[in-house]
């Protein structure tokens, strides 16, 4: 019983992992680049909700309502800014730059909120300790629950987006060919914008259920961009219910592990994401040259 | 038109180096141990530098897991000297163990491309991290001291590892300038020009990165010794941190990613902007990566590169250069590499 406790927990911890790796995905799927940064945006989204929460003593949905138009805007700007300077440069500049944002982000969150560990637990109500008791093993939390369903309608959201309306099949031809999409007069500028917006309000959402979830501090991105990119692989780069089914897949590996030992859980994750890379990339070539 | 290697300067400045090397060898009889032990940093800058750019400026690989070769050089150092081996015999044993994983390490990493090597890397670094973590006999998550080198007396320690630093750095430096020069070092060049044109004259795409890959696998891995043995303590927390890779990153990209003049500039900026800064402090942080984002969106060849390109200028003869014939004064119609 205690396994199937740790399937379920694995599941909705999985969940968590989708939706923090969904704004990746996005930006990866349409515009081929992984923004090192996603963590500490995701982070940065989570510190919004958490001052909204300090001034105001709202909700934790409520202030989710007030920060998700302020990340949709900043993920504006990141494109025109940063992100649209760097695609053209080649393919490891937008790393490079994204990688000096993140170092940017975390010291400016540390500058502005001391490296003190926060969390939006105290603010989510009755889904922070909600838990329906199944068995003596085995327990349900409500804030699980609400996880699993938001991250489901977030993808089938999104899916239906990509699929039924115009601006997701620009998004989708733009992805395709974005030469070729200009030539039927969309502009490409405009969707990357749009993606990139959308990918870091998401972020900000997989922030907020980090902060309701355990808590975070200004250093806390990093490792959740890798989980988020871990997430992104085990389910394949490019696909979008592919990163629902991997961040799942991670999930559950990092409960399993954790039964084994404490100490394994993010092992095993990783080890994890590491055979996935092998099986996808290592396939019976893995033979040593000398260079000559 | 005649094709020429050297220039005046170029003969100069590489004699130069060589004096450069000799001055720095009587930097521990002159200087306090303090001073030594900074000097002692800014050689391990200079190869981090060095071996990153080695990955990223030649061979396109952008990592942002060599600390996981870092902390392999620092905790092997303190595994083997905590077998009996004499701690100077350790650290050579450990930059060995560095260089020989990362082997095994290339096999995966190779195959895999631009954010996915990167990241890739990272995760290695950090399952190396916790492997290390978890073994209580390496000070676990705490940390643990070299506590061999007790046997020597303070000035002596600090004289020998910065003569070791000082010999890794031109061992290195050496081998990458021989390495460029050689005739792997134009399909190195051609490479970072650009891969898949590289590859359909036939260069040997994979092969010569797996040389860069090692090469750095070695030079971190000298560099993380260094790091034990100029400061005697060490924790996962710090040795196997990314924190490494971001100076890597800004040393390489603000000296200049591709030259081999610019890496060193980049050590010698880092570690004066390190001394000025003596607090660290977030501000100093903020202000390392913006520097870097801003670098690779506005300038991405650098301070050296730049300057290479406006002067003509070449210290180190690591390129080709055509001069043409008809004009007295040389015309250079072309600075490449």
């Amino acid at each position: 019983m205690t396994l199937v406790n740790a399937i379920v927990q694995g599941i909705f911890l999985g969940a968590f992992y989708a939706v923090l790796a969904c704004g990746l995905s996005i930006m990866f799927g349409v515009m081929r680049i992984i923004n090192l940064a996603h963590g500490d945006v995701a982070v940065l989204g989570a510190y919004l909700a958490f001052v909204v929460v300090e001034r105001t003593g709202a909700s934790v949905f409520v202030a989710f309502a007030v920060a998700f138009p302020v990340m949709l805007a900043l993920g504006y700007i990141l494109q025109v800014t940063v992100l649209e300077r760097s695609l053209k440069a080649g393919i490891l500049t937008p790393l490079l730059a994204t990688f000096g944002l993140s170092i940017v982000i975390q010291n400016l969150l540390l500058i502005a909120f001391s490296p003190d560990v926060r969390s939006l637990g105290g603010a989510a109500g009755v889904f922070t300790t909600a838990s329906w008791q199944v068995t003596g093993e085995l327990s349900i939390s409500a804030l699980g629950v609400l996880i699993l369903v938001v991250a489901v309608i977030l993808f089938g959201a999104l899916q239906l987006f990509l699929s039924y309306t115009p601006a997701g099949w620009a998004m989708r031809a733009t992805a395709e060919d974005a030469d070729a999409a200009e030539l039927v007069g969309i502009d490409s500028r405009a969707v990357y914008a749009r993606a990139t917006a959308i990918a870091v309000a998401i972020a900000s959402l997989g922030g907020l259920f980090l902060g309701i979830r355990s808590a975070f501090d200004p250093a806390s991105g990093p490792t959740q961009l890798i989980f988020a990119f871990e997430a992104v692989v085990i389910g394949g780069m490019g696909s979008l219910w592919g990163t629902l089914v991997g961040g799942i897949a991670l999930g559950l590996a990092q409960t399993l592990g954790a039964q084994l030992h404490p100490e394994f859980s993010v092992l095993a994750g990783h080890l994890l994401f590491l055979a996935v890379l092998i099986a996808r990339f290592g396939g019976g070539r893995l033979t040593l040259r000398v260079a000559r | 038109m005649k094709v020429q290697r050297w220039t005046r300067t170029s003969r100069l400045f590489t004699a130069g180096t060589g004096g450069v090397a000799l001055a720095l060898a009587s930097v521990p009889l002159i200087f306090d141990p303090d001073v030594v032990q900074k000097l002692t940093n800014l050689l391990i800058l200079v190869i981090l530098a060095a071996m990153w750019n080695a990955l990223a400026g030649y061979g396109g690989l952008l990592s942002v897991g060599q600390q996981a070769f870092i902390g392999i050089g620092a905790y092997g150092t303190v595994f083997f000297a905590g077998m009996g081996v004499s701690p100077y015999v350790a650290m050579l044993l450990a930059m060995v163990l560095a260089g020989a994983v990362s082997v095994p390490i290339s096999l995966l990493a190779l195959r895999l491309r631009a954010a996915q090597f990167a990241i890739g890397m990272w995760v290695i670094a950090e399952v190396i991290s916790i492997l290390v973590r978890l073994d209580k006999n390496l000070g676990a998550g705490t940390g643990i001291s070299l506590i061999q080198m007790n046997q020597f007396a303070p000035n002596f320690r600090q004289a020998y590892t910065f003569w070791m630093a000082l010999g890794f750095t031109v061992l290195f430096l050496a081998a990458l300038f021989f390495l460029l020069r050689s005739s792997l070092g134009a399909s190195l060049q051609a490479i970072r020009d650009d891969e898949d044109a590289a590859r359909s004259l036939g260069v040997r795409v994979a092969s010569r990165k797996r040389l860069l890959f090692v090469l750095a696998g070695f030079g971190c891995g000298a560099a993380g010794v260094l790091v034990v043995a100029n400061t005697l303590f060490i924790e996962p927390g710090s040795v196997f941190s990314v924190q490494w890779s971001a100076y890597m990153i800004f040393m390489v990209l603000v000296g200049g990613l591709g030259t081999f003049e610019g890496p060193i500039l980049g050590a010698i900026l880092l570690f004066a902007i390190q001394t000025i800064f003596t607090q660290g402090g977030p501000w100093y942080l903020v202000g390392l990566g913006a520097t870097a984002a801003l670098v690779a969106l506005v300038l991405p060849r650098g301070l050296w590169g730049t300057i290479e390109e406006r002067l003509g200028l070449r210290l180190m003869p690591v390129g080709y250069r055509v001069v043409a014939p008809e004009t007295k004064t040389e015309t250079k119609v072309q600075a490449s590499a």
